[in-house]
């Protein structure tokens, strides 16, 4: 196994090759002017320090604090950002960036699109809400609650009807939490297995809010349809999922129905390890016939 | 009063004062999700005609809500004041508009304009304003309100201190504490959001913040923003509060969804005056935001700029100390970018200065909407040019707690000195006598160094 020293030192090295063949690595001749002389400028190897590499826990940058050892203890009593300094009354330069980066992740996992081919990948059958584009989906919460009708016909023809459980997934306000994907889903057919319990095909909705399980259940008439969809993110949190679940969900039935287990990645709970609760409690719902406050966990 | 015009050849009529108001309104996806905004923009303009010819009495007589239907309805028109009432209600709208930015307007002018004026008023002529007639009319319109210390003073700048922790863990949210002071963030108020709205925990936060006050003798207003039964059941146990807090809507359908009755908030306030810990007599403080109502379905099928209006009609009985718009939080199903999210708050901030009440904003966004830090920047730096009471602090913009991002601490003295602004008086003195800016207001190496308070 490579350790990350060694992947680095490759990386490295195939970064110089690639700068050699393309002159890069040669002074860059500065133009003529008039007046002024410009030096030449040395592209160097190496990389900038990676701003988001220290925990805004571990981050502090003021320079003489009357209490340095106080304060680093202090930080560690909260995820908030302090211990931050400035410039002027400004943002230090380097938590400034950080803030930044941490807001251009949530951002990207918002405005992004999961990539057309992933519902085929995972084996799942990929349909569409009532939603056309990205801006209709943020904006018309209603229409993203709802199936087409192609999607309607087609999850009609290739699903199994009154199947015990059904697992969906949608892309919901995070396009990248679909990274848990591969593991999560597993994880909950595992634990199913394990109390006797198959899954039929996976149903994909794109553009999806929570309620579009109320528009599969009756379709299908499973007792239990568990979502996975991607959070809203948070700050730096991008990647972060939800499980809903919901006994013989319909739209007549309210919020408070369901049962949900949030904060599925890999810094909150990891998805293998949610999977494996979200199958106990799927097992739970089927038992107690009823979900959300109804049911005690 | 007529409901019908021409613009550039075509014929629009509306069908009620409602409907007009809708459509005047400048674009929000909100109105768009409720179905009642104009269809095109040379409609939002016929309206917007429609309503610069209508009276004043025109408007006040047709509430969006009915009288018999509606607590905060009457609320609002019974606390109108008829005499001055008589003197503009033959006014039209456009008249309205242009004697609020008339160049020899005073305050006191505008204060007494203030009581004859019905919230669908207040939002009506907010229609007819542009971004920076809503600034210069907020700017005259000035309000302030007293607790502790005033607050809306013209030359100062205010901001509220908001130390939220994901768990309400007290360590964490005194580390935030310490931070925004030693930022000169605070003056407004020390107010935590609480994760835990439990009587115990609220009494515990509530003590906390009034030791720490004490201890470093901070001229400032402490409080927890849960419930308003849960506040009022720490302060009759005999918690330490300068402040009762409640979110309010601009229907009684939407207090209602927030388990509020007008008559809970009287309760809160008589409370205050015998058991609160503060001067007063400015005892309330009181959180908004457009869309609301429509997101509890307790709209009435009137546009948000409206339904927030109302909100601060029903403030004003209760004579806050503080109100602020929480504009971008809702989400842009409702204030769809950045744009919508700062007209939202110049008209938020108007509104409520035209009606009154001691006004401040939550200039904010959340992670689904085209917004970044430099638009909530821009945001707070208009409103501070337009003479807002306060704005949020918090540790770099990120709350961990609410997920959304605001102003941070760092903003509360960055735009004191791009407006040449102080903090309240008395704040700023301390922030003199702990040694964090000179007399001539120069930052220090204490200012920003949260560990001078660990001791």
């Amino acid at each position: 196994m490579y350790q990350e020293n060694d992947v680095r030192d490759m990386v490295r090295a195939a970064l110089s090759e690639l700068l050699a063949a393309q002159g890069g690595s040669a002074p860059v001749a500065a133009p003529v002017s008039a007046g002024a002389t410009l030096a030449a400028t040395t592209v160097e190897e190496g990389f900038c320090p990676d701003v988001t590499a220290v925990s805004t826990k571990d981050e502090f940058h003021v320079p003489d604090p009357e209490n340095r050892e106080g304060y680093l203890a202090m930080k560690q009593s909260t995820v908030g950002r302090i211990g931050v300094w400035r410039a002027g009354p400004r943002y230090n330069t380097w938590s400034m960036l950080h803030f930044r980066a941490d807001h251009a992740t949530a951002q990207d996992a918002v405005f992004g699109e999961v990539p057309e081919e992933f519902p085929a990948q995972q084996g799942f059958i990929a349909g569409q809400t009532l939603c056309t584009s990205k801006d209709e989906f943020l904006t018309r919460p209603d229409l993203g609650r709802k199936l087409n009708d192609e999607t309607k016909r087609l999850f009609a023809e290739k699903l199994p009807k009154g199947a015990k459980v059904t697992i969906m997934v949608a892309d919901g306000l995070s396009s990248a939490a679909m990274v848990n994907i591969p593991d999560i889903v597993p994880a909950i057919k595992q634990g199913l297995k394990g109390f006797g319990i198959d899954v039929g095909p996976i149903p994909y909705v794109k553009y999806g809010r929570v309620g579009a399980m109320d528009d599969l259940g009756p379709l299908v008439g499973s007792d239990v349809v568990c979502l996975l969809i991607g959070e809203r993110p948070g700050l730096a949190t991008g990647e972060s999922m939800s499980a809903y679940m919901a006994y013989q969900p319909s739209a007549d039935r309210p919020e408070s129905w369901r049962t949900v287990v949030s904060n599925i990645y890999s810094g909150g709970t990891p998805p293998a390890e949610a999977g494996a609760h979200v199958a106990t409690i799927i097992k739970k719902i089927l038992d107690a016939k009823v979900s959300g406050v109804d049911l005690s966990l | 009063m007529k409901l019908k015009t021409n613009l550039l050849g075509k014929t629009y009529a509306f069908r009620d004062v409602k409907d007009v108001l809708a459509k005047a309104n400048e674009l929000k996806s909100g109105d768009q999700l409720a179905g009642i905004a104009a269809e095109t923009a040379q409609e939002r303009i016929a309206a917007k005609v429609v309503l610069a010819n209508m009276l004043v009495s025109d408007v006040r007589n047709n509430p969006v809500v009915p009288y018999e239907q509606d607590e905060v309805t009457r609320i609002i028109q019974d606390d109108v004041n008829e005499r001055i009432y008589e003197e503009i209600k033959n006014w039209t709208m456009a008249e309205l508009r242009e004697y609020i930015l008339d160049n020899s307007r005073t305050a006191a002018e505008i204060r007494r304009l203030s009581r004859g004026l019905t919230s669908e008023v207040v939002a009506g002529v907010c229609k007819l304003m542009s971004n920076l007639d809503l600034m210069l009319g907020a700017k005259t319109a000035v309000v302030t309100a007293h607790c502790n210390t005033t607050i809306g003073a013209p030359g100062t700048f205010a901001t509220r201190l908001q130390p939220n922790h994901p768990t309400d863990d007290p360590d964490g949210i005194l580390a935030s504490v310490m931070e925004g002071f030693a930022y000169g963030s605070g003056d407004a108020v020390l107010g935590l959001n609480p994760v835990d709205d439990s009587l115990g925990s609220v009494q515990r936060i509530l003590q906390m913040f009034d030791d720490f006050r004490n201890k470093w003798e901070i001229p400032t207003q402490t409080c927890v923003l849960a419930h308003v039964t849960t506040q009022m059941e720490a302060v009759q146990k005999g918690s330490p509060a300068d402040l009762i807090f409640q979110s309010i809507a601009g229907s009684e359908l939407g207090n209602e969804a927030f388990g509020l009755t007008a008559q809970m908030l009287q309760d809160a306030k008589d409370l205050m005056a015998t058991k609160g810990t503060c001067t007063g007599p400015n005892v309330m403080y009181f959180e908004t935001g457009q869309g609301s109502e429509l997101s509890s379905d307790a709209h009435h099928g009137a546009d948000q700029v409206t339904m927030e209006a109302r909100c601060y009609g029903f403030a004003k009985r209760y004579e806050p100390f503080l109100v602020n718009t929480v504009v971008g939080f809702i989400g842009p199903e409702y204030l769809y970018d950045s744009k919508q999210v700062t007209r939202a708050g110049l008209e938020d901030h108007f509104m409520g200065k035209l009606t009154g009440i001691s006004m401040g904003c939550d200039a904010c966004y959340t992670n689904h909407i085209k917004a970044d830090q430099n638009d909530i920047e821009n945001l707070a730096t208009l409103l501070v040019a337009a003479g807002c009471n306060y704005v949020m602090g918090i540790p770099h913009g990120d709350d961990i707690m609410l997920m959304y991002q605001c102003t941070g601490y760092h903003e509360a003295e960055s735009l004191r000195q791009l407006f040449g602004k102080t903090a309240i008086p008395e704040f700023d003195e301390w922030m003199k006598k702990m040694g964090l800016i000179t007399e001539d207001r120069k930052l220090t190496k204490r200012f920003g160094d949260a560990s001078i308070f660990l001791k």
